[in-house]
């Protein structure tokens, strides 16, 4: 058996930053990334788990925008009653593992896990989405594209966690969609994931966000194809999106799913789907801000 | 070590756990309750579902701790839902081997409290984390279903043969109580680990072991090669066995075994300091390359072949070169991953001077006398328990952890239990043999087939293990059930330093039948004939001559074709009339496959005793790994001996208590086991009638001590019992009667075949390359439905795998040991599957019926490759089909 590290589960912020400042823990809260990393019966070195955290928890809109604690579950998230602007979100915490791992795996472990494959951040990408960071010393706040820094990376430092979710008032315009491509059903690594926001005025494509995950070693903002389809005409946006802007914009690898050509093809080809999509399907009561 | 208080199944529990134990753990470990399966530890299989507060999560990814004040329901729990679930799944047969069921049941309880009448999109969705390689989900689904609002089925517990009876086994399935082979463990038992090569091939020496143990006081021993007491080289077929338990200085296979520690309870060490020094050699991983190399994985066999099988009649040169069209193509296929959810265990212990193993297997005889080689142990000293197998598919016939588990046992006088990881299951057992194939195929004017030649080179890996067997069955088959009067067939099993490829459903007939019937569909567009029509034109009937020159009767694979015909039609129009972006396919594959042994003896008995106080006993010794051979065998002894099923106690298999019924394997057991039921079945119903000066017309009932019929009794009671404790016995033996092969592969390879052809609807997406299943109508050929369920529940569990291994299995050692990389079909990925069960009974069979259990496979991927190239004119060589092969393919236009 592993040595025993030792485990805590404080039930307020404070205490948990304090632990925190003190010496380094593995932060632990759904368990869907930490126990598959290891063969072993138990996890091993100190671990910090989050769940007790009422601060981490919870779905808040306020003037600000929308706080997701970072704590919560797929399955919260997909059962929300939430803006047309976070389908997408939505739509992706459904197809986050099955639904085992949904009730337990949670959004900041999802991001701090840093998976390049990770479903959970093409839509926050798409919504604009900024990262809350505590520690005992000072919050900060950032750009989840910049919390996100490479494969298994962040920008968390030592003594910090991630405590929240905030997609920015202006994130939550729009109405958006989430394509996955697997080579099966259920329970797949993403070869390729699109999340597509897409803002309409009078017909045409006021303001657009397009992000695309696993055909990049962090899921990536595609500004060439956002900037083409801006101002363009509802039914001829998809037509707009170009297979180069795409390609450039990625660094798909070779891998057991998928070649690197395919995942840029077929990362062009989900955007065109979902704008398609987009562009057709208006949801009642979706004002568009 | 934490205090968690939890409820569970309605009661308070306590325990003192390291807080980031499993829950799984701490659930079979520290609770005793083992029906909680676990199959990956991973999130990957959802075979450790439970309940928190209702929410249905992985009991191997949850931290102990986090169960503080929950809720914590199991399978072992009682709801009414869970309840209705479990009838539900007994009724629609949708427990086979039953290790997923209680991942199922849990998942399937969390929806149904959430939403009481789901309709099968929503159980489909809901069931999406659970994974089963038994049953193609269709009647999971569908139970789950009638668990809601859906029409309940009725129970059908009673009924001989042709009656859709529940598994006489089943209940222990559905309630959590069958014990696979991690269920049952000696208190006390040491734990064992084994070291595995992390390379394809190197030497390797041992470091300071002594240090190595003595640093560890809760490692109890350490064992290597040196103290195998027997002959350290087990295979499957004795001519053949080569394998060592624990390699010998030399690592041929990425994950084979070098040395096993077993250690006390609670004291798992960390192997990765295990003083083992390598030296990585030059693996050869390409057949063909292996066939040209020097470096012989085994002294005795050069160019590296373990062998070769051959069959010849008439010139085949000569027909081709005059035949009017001529097909020709290569296919290449994958490794493929047996991806039981049970990963190998089991547990050993001593009964006095015998050595007892209790493991999941397919072939406890034989494990019994490889076990006694290994050991240097006289036979009569090893028991073989087969627990409940979670799943076989032909990787537990061969050996895995026994050798270990008898081995420790043997040497230390302790009960020990080993379990595998996913990962080391993945990496150490067999696999089904990649293979690449060349074959060309021509027809007459009229579409008539006229010859065939057909060269195979099946990647066997490391060890022999059913390579042999592999080699002589492609050949026989390679016609597919077709006439073909010229045939040059060959298969060669060659050995690299890959992993050993043994038997998996169909024993390589499933890699010749994509080649086969891919270039039929091919010929039928050159000949100009529809491809139905062509397989029509062209499919066996009664007194044709095979390519071995064995005269056929009972030749089902006409009938099979003919029931597809009006699905034939309606999917081709349905195709035709689709519209939209995506690219609609129809296709069509059938096959044949010989049940038993290859030519050599696979004798069954079977044994029926009645004791005095009249209890009816089966002792029924073949393995039961889901497909239903309980169910199966005891309706054929039932109906023979004209007693309800029910009336029946099974008993084994065990090696100490059941006759050889051989191995479940080459789908022999309805068949062969079958007849020996039957004349089992039949011998004691005669002795019943004599005693009891009875006609054959007579009905029995068994009352208490006193078997009845006619107004009259018989007291058993008063009767003398036998050695066994039995005062009525009959025991009875079946072989099917098969003649060899000679070099030029003539003789009477099997006494019986089964036929199928299976019908593929489905849709291309060309704008991505990927391919989505819409239908698939099955038409097998049984020869008399024992047990209809049964029967559709093979087929459309073979139709899974098939499905996987056309479209997305690859298994790539060290890269893909694990069920998130190594992909299987989930709920989302099977299509409604029609079963059309045909009747054309054989003479040999139990009441006419022949095996099925492999046959199902067989068809499924090359109707889909057949569909693909249907929908979109391009022909693929190479399996899986995934997305960025299809897609290369539509953009290279191969047509």
């Amino acid at each position: 058996m592993a040595e025993a590290g030792a485990y805590e589960r404080p039930g307020g912020l404070t205490s948990a930053l304090a632990l925190l400042t003190a010496r380094p823990w593995r932060m632990l809260a759904g368990g869907t990334d930490l126990y598959p990393m290891t063969g072993a019966r138990a996890l091993v070195g100190d671990i910090l788990d989050l769940t007790g955290l009422e601060e981490l928890r919870g779905i808040t809109l306020s003037r600000e925008g929308l706080r997701i604690g970072a704590c919560v579950r797929w399955a919260e998230i997909a059962g929300a009653s939430l803006p047309p602007a976070l389908a997408a979100l939505q739509q992706a915490a459904r197809e986050v593992g099955g639904r085992q791992i949904q009730n337990a795996g949670t959004i900041g472990g999802n991001l701090c896990n840093a998976s390049p494959a990770a479903d959970g951040v093409p839509p926050l990408l798409a919504l604009g989405a900024e990262v809350q960071l505590a520690s005992a010393d000072a919050a900060r706040r950032m750009a989840l594209a910049d919390f996100v820094t490479g494969p298994r990376q962040t920008a968390l430092r030592p003594g910090e966690m991630l405590a929240a979710v905030v997609i920015p008032r202006a994130g939550l315009m729009g109405r958006s969609r989430f394509v996955k491509l697997g080579a099966r059903k259920y329970l797949v690594i993403s070869i390729a994931s699109v999340a597509v926001r897409l803002v309409e005025r009078e017909g045409r494509v006021a303001d657009l966000a397009v992000a695309v995950g696993a055909c990049s070693a962090v899921a990536r903002r595609i500004a060439a194809v956002e900037s083409a389809l801006r101002d363009a005409p509802l039914a001829e946006a998809a037509a707009r999106v170009r297979d180069q802007d795409v390609a450039a914009a990625l660094a798909p690898l070779d891998d057991i799913r998928a070649t690197a050509v395919y995942r840029a093809g077929a990362a062009a080809e989900l955007i065109r789907r979902a704008v398609a999509d987009l562009a057709v399907a208006k949801p009642a009561g979706d004002s568009d801000g | 070590m934490a205090e968690v208080r939890f409820t569970l199944n309605g009661t308070s529990k306590r325990v003192a756990v390291p807080p980031t134990r499993r829950l799984s753990e701490v659930l079979r470990e520290d609770c005793g309750l083992t029906g909680t399966k676990v199959g990956c530890d991973a999130g990957d299989c959802g075979a450790c579902t439970v309940l928190l507060d209702g929410r249905a999560v992985c009991a191997c990814l949850t931290p102990a701790a986090q169960a503080q004040g929950v809720d914590v329901l199991t399978v072992e729990g009682e709801s009414p839902v869970l309840t209705r679930l479990r009838a539900a799944f007994l009724a629609h047969g949708a427990a086979q081997c039953g290790i997923c069921t209680p991942g199922m049941l849990m998942a399937a309880t969390a929806l149904l409290l959430a939403e009481p009448a789901p309709d099968a999109n929503q159980v489909e969705e809901a069931l999406g984390g659970v994974l089963c390689r038994c049953t193609g989900y269709a009647k999971i689904i569908a139970a789950v279903v009638a668990a809601g609002a859906g029409p309940a089925l009725a129970p059908v517990v009673r009924g001989g043969v042709g009656v859709r009876i529940e598994r006489l086994d089943g209940a222990a399935k559905v309630e959590g109580r069958d014990l696979f082979g991690a269920d049952l463990w000696p208190e006390g038992a040491l734990m064992l680990k084994a070291v595995r090569s992390t390379h394809a091939h190197a030497a390797f020496t041992f470091g300071d072991m002594a240090g190595w143990h003595a640093a560890r006081p809760g490692v109890a021993a350490i064992f290597t090669a040196a103290d195998i007491p027997g002959r350290n080289a087990f295979g499957v077929i004795p001519a053949f066995a080569d394998q060592p338990a624990l390699a010998e200085g030399r690592a041929r296979f990425r994950g084979e075994a070098v040395a096993l520690v077993a250690f006390e309870p609670g004291a798992e060490p960390d192997l990765s300091d295990f003083p083992v020094n390598w030296q990585p050699l030059p693996a050869l991983t390409d057949p063909t390359a292996a066939m040209a190399a020097t470096d012989l994985l085994h002294e005795n066999r050069p160019g590296n072949q373990l062998t070769q099988g051959f069959v010849r009649c008439g010139d085949a040169d000569a027909a081709l070169a005059t035949s009017a069209h001529v097909a020709e193509g290569e296919v290449d296929t994958a490794l493929v991953e047996h991806a039981y959810i049970e990963p190998e265990a089991g547990a050993a212990w001593m009964e006095g001077e015998v050595l007892v193993i209790r493991a999941c297997t397919q072939a406890p005889v034989m494990d019994r006398d490889d076990m006694a080689a290994l050991l240097a142990l006289p036979s009569e000293r090893v028991r073989i328990i087969p627990s409940a197998v979670g799943g076989g598919f032909g990787s537990k016939l061969d050996l895995s952890l026994q050798p270990f588990l008898g081995l420790v046992t043997l040497k230390t006088g302790r009960p020990c239990r080993m379990v595998y990881s996913r990962s080391e299951s993945m990496a150490s057992t067999t696999k089904r043999h990649p293979a690449r194939i060349r074959a060309r195929i021509g027809c007459d004017g009229d579409g008539r087939i006229t010859a065939m030649e057909f060269d195979g080179i099946f990647n066997t890996g490391a060890y022999s293990s059913w390579g042999p067997t592999v080699a002589n069955r492609v050949p026989v088959h390679a016609t597919g059930p077709y006439r073909t009067p010229h045939v040059r067939a060959r298969a060669r099993a060659i050995h690299t330093h890959g992993p050993v490829a043994g038997a998996f459903r169909g024993f390589g007939v499933p890699q010749a039948a994509v080649m086969q019937e891919t270039l039929y569909d091919r010929l039928a567009d050159q000949a100009g004939i529809d491809r139905l029509e062509f397989r029509l034109l062209n499919a066996y009937r009664d007194g044709d001559r095979t390519a071995t020159g064995q005269v056929l009767d009972a030749v089902g694979i006409r009938d099979c074709l003919m029931a597809l015909h009006p699905h034939w039609r309606r999917a081709l129009s349905d195709a035709r009339a689709a519209g939209g972006s995506l690219l609609r396919g129809v296709g069509v594959a059938s096959c044949w496959y010989g049940c038993g042994n290859t030519s050599l003896p696979n004798p069954s008995t079977i044994r029926i005793g009645i004791t005095r106080d009249g209890r009816l006993m089966l002792h029924q010794g073949a393995t039961d790994i889901g497909q239903g051979s309980n169910t199966v065998i005891s309706q054929i002894a039932a109906e023979a001996l004209g007693l309800p099923v029910g009336a029946f106690t099974l008993i084994g298999p065990d090696t100490f208590l059941t006759p050889d019924a051989g191995k479940t394997s080459a789908s022999r057991q309805t068949y062969v086991t079958g007849r020996a039921a039957l004349a089992a079945g039949a011998g004691l119903r005669a002795a019943i009638l004599r005693l009891g000066n009875w006609g054959s017309d007579a009905r029995l009932t068994l009352d208490g001590p006193f078997i009845r019929a006619n107004g009259g009794a018989i007291d058993l009671s008063a009767l003398p019992a036998d050695d066994m404790g039995y005062v009525l016995r009959a025991e009875e033996s079946y072989d099917p009667p098969t003649m060899p092969l000679d070099a030029e592969g003539q003789g009477k390879p099997y006494a019986v075949y089964g036929y199928g052809a299976q019908l593929v609807e489905l849709a291309v997406d060309p704008g991505l390359g990927t391919v989505r299943l819409l239908k698939i109508t099955a038409a097998h050929d049984v020869g008399r439905a024992i047990n209809p369920m049964l029967i559709e529940g093979q087929i459309e569990g073979g139709i899974a795998q098939g499905i996987g291994m056309a479209l997305m299995e690859d298994y790539i050692p060290g890269r893909t040991d694990n069920l998130h990389d190594y992909l299987i079909p989930t709920t989302g990925d099977v299509p409604p599957i029609e079963s059309l069960i045909i009747e054309v009974p054989h003479p040999e069979g139990p009441y006419g019926a022949k095996g099925l259990g492999e046959h199902v496979l067989i068809p499924t991927a090359p109707a889909i490759l057949n569909a693909i190239r249907h929908a979109t004119g391009v022909t693929l060589s190479r399996l899986p089909v995934l997305p960025h092969r299809l897609l290369a393919a539509l953009k290279s236009d191969t047509r």
